[in-house]
């Protein structure tokens, strides 16, 4: 990391900070925001969130590591999440992973290689009427068929 | 999201409504009022457990603080339910109304609104409305010329853990922390976010009390029955023709359910989500209420070509993923339950050692910490238990969940 792009961060997180309170309590959306802007949370963020909000860089990690929303690792530029639970799962959420899979040449958990898409199961998205249902970054896909998933997939950047 | 939004109508939540009638109503009345008001319509928290929500808010109001908070828990992961999403999309203003309400009752002066990370699509249009009520004076100062009456919510954004439904877990997250639930006592009531008094209700219950303020609460103890008054909410998917959200009464037969959403062969009924029962064919004459089969109003239909093995296995490896790992019997358990799941499935299982399991999930229900570790050997002991012809016997043990 370049220290350009250090202090770049650090004054971002420095503007989070400002925004949500240099409390322990504003750290799951000072989180969230770093997650969204940078699909993960580095380790040098993690240590400037520490240092700002007065708290041991571990206790960041610790709440990283609790979230399911929330990586330390980088992913790929767009995440897609496919429901597991059972209803979409009843409703052909097995042919949809399938076709990603396929079309994707990577198995669910993994990254495709030019860092376009990272596939990830989901659990409940809440939206078991609708299903099956998946993610595109914070976008939600319903009644989805293998093929509409994947045209879905070809439409994204 | 791509859905239309339809005309939703039902007796008491999906009624007629205007934005504000509910916070006009309270700030007319005494607290004291407003907490007999709520006791006379007999309101049960609307998340599962059941807690008279009138107590919640008598204790709140009077513990002793100079910040007390309310908390909306949005966090709605239990799957198969949904009706939060319906609510706070299309019916925002009777959430809010019923937190302004809350908010005057205890004694609050902050709101909470945990929302879950899947549902970050509602940030910005919920953010947009507080915005308007703002506008309106029906949140900030002096709330309707009610002098000192300050309110006001803000929106705090979940990370997608299922445990974070859970009340302690929920106030540990807000501060910042691993979402683990914390011992009880002390309740949130006295200790909650920050250690202040707190009350956490669900969605639900928010919304019905607008209802019951533009109303009263002799009305809403109409609907339903004696001990389960008011209506509920149900979130039906799974083999039926018509899934969605339904406003039905308390007392409902579950038969009588899944003639109204269409559902045909129907074999097994999950009612409660995940941590729920499975209700086979022989009780589906069985109601949905508070004194026979409880439910925070998820409804899953199977119907006859599904394999129950296949949900139960689904259903633990939710929990396996979800459990907090914060004590002992939920993170092993689960994971010894899953792995009897398994030796079914690949047909290596001694009864011995599954009757060892079914006492296992006894013992998790008991010395687990939270809720979660309690109620997920539900589903391994009522489906093994209510299917285990088709399960063990391969159908031919005569009932077969009949």
């Amino acid at each position: 990391m370049f220290v350009s792009e250090k202090n770049a961060l650090s004054e971002e997180i420095e503007s989070y900070v400002n925004k949500y309170g240099n409390d322990r309590a504003a750290l799951l959306m000072i989180l969230h925001e770093i997650q969204k802007n940078h699909r993960h949370i580095s380790e040098f963020a993690q240590q400037e969130v520490a240092r700002l909000l007065n708290i041991h860089p571990v206790e960041v990690y610790s709440v990283i590591s609790f979230f399911a929303f929330l990586n330390s690792n980088t992913k790929g530029r767009n995440l897609v999440r496919i429901c597991q639970t059972i209803s979409c799962d009843l409703q052909g959420k097995g042919g949809l992973v399938k076709a990603i899979e396929r079309e994707l040449g990577i198995k669910v958990g993994e990254t495709t290689k030019d860092n376009k898409f990272t596939v990830e199961y989901a659990n409940c998205l809440g939206l078991c009427d609708l299903g099956p249902a998946m993610a595109i970054n914070d976008r939600v896909y319903l009644n989805l068929t293998p093929e509409k998933a994947v045209e879905h997939l070809a439409k994204v950047k | 999201m791509e859905t239309v939004k339809k005309k939703r109508t039902g007796p008491v939540i999906f009624s007629e409504y205007k934005r504000g009638d509910a916070i006009r109503k309270a700030v007319s009345m005494s607290r004291e009022d407003i907490l007999f008001e709520l006791k006379d319509s007999k309101l049960k928290g609307r998340g599962g457990a059941g807690f008279p929500t009138s107590t919640k808010w008598m204790l709140t109001a009077a513990a002793k603080s100079d910040e007390k908070f309310l908390v909306c828990n949005a966090d709605e992961g239990e799957p198969g339910t949904f009706k939060d999403r319906v609510l706070l999309m299309e019916f925002p203003e009777l959430v809010f109304d019923g937190m302004v309400v809350g908010g005057y009752t205890i004694g609050a002066q902050i709101g909470i609104v945990y929302l879950r990370g899947e549902y970050e699509y509602l940030l910005k249009p919920l953010e947009d409305y507080l915005e308007v009520m703002r506008k309106d004076n029906l949140l900030g100062k002096n709330i309707l010329g009610k002098k000192d009456f300050n309110f006001d919510i803000v929106i705090f954004l979940g990370s997608g853990a299922y445990v974070c439904g859970e009340e302690t877990a929920l106030i540990e997250s807000l501060e910042g922390h691993r979402g683990e639930p914390r011992n009880r006592p002390p309740y949130p009531i006295n200790t909650g976010y920050l250690g202040r008094p707190t009350s956490v209700n669900n969605v639900e219950t928010l919304a019905a009390i607008s209802h019951i303020f533009m109303r009263s609460g002799s009305w809403f103890a109409k609907f339903g029955s004696d001990k389960s008054t008011g209506s509920k909410l149900f979130s039906v998917s799974g083999d039926c023709e018509k899934p969605g959200v339904y406003e039905l009464p308390w007392g409902i037969k579950i038969s009588e359910l899944l003639k109204i959403v269409e559902a045909k062969n129907t074999k097994a009924v999950q009612i409660g989500g995940a941590s729920g029962h499975c209700v086979p064919k022989s009780q589906f004459n069985r109601t949905l209420a508070y004194e026979d089969v409880p439910t925070g109003g998820s409804i899953m239909v199977f119907n006859e070509s599904r394999d129950m093995l296949h949900v139960l296995k689904n259903f633990m490896e939710f929990f396996v993923d979800e459990s907090c790992g914060q004590c002992t019997p939920c993170r092993i358990g689960n994971v010894k339950l899953l792995e009897g799941v398994e030796m079914i499935e690949k047909g290596e299982f001694t009864f011995a050692h599954i009757n060892k399991l079914k006492d296992l999930g006894r013992t998790m229900q008991l010395s687990s910490k939270c809720g979660l570790g309690q109620s997920s050997p539900n589903p391994f002991i009522s489906i093994l238990e209510n299917f285990n012809d088709e399960i063990f016997n391969a159908g031919n043990g005569g009932r077969n969940g009949k």
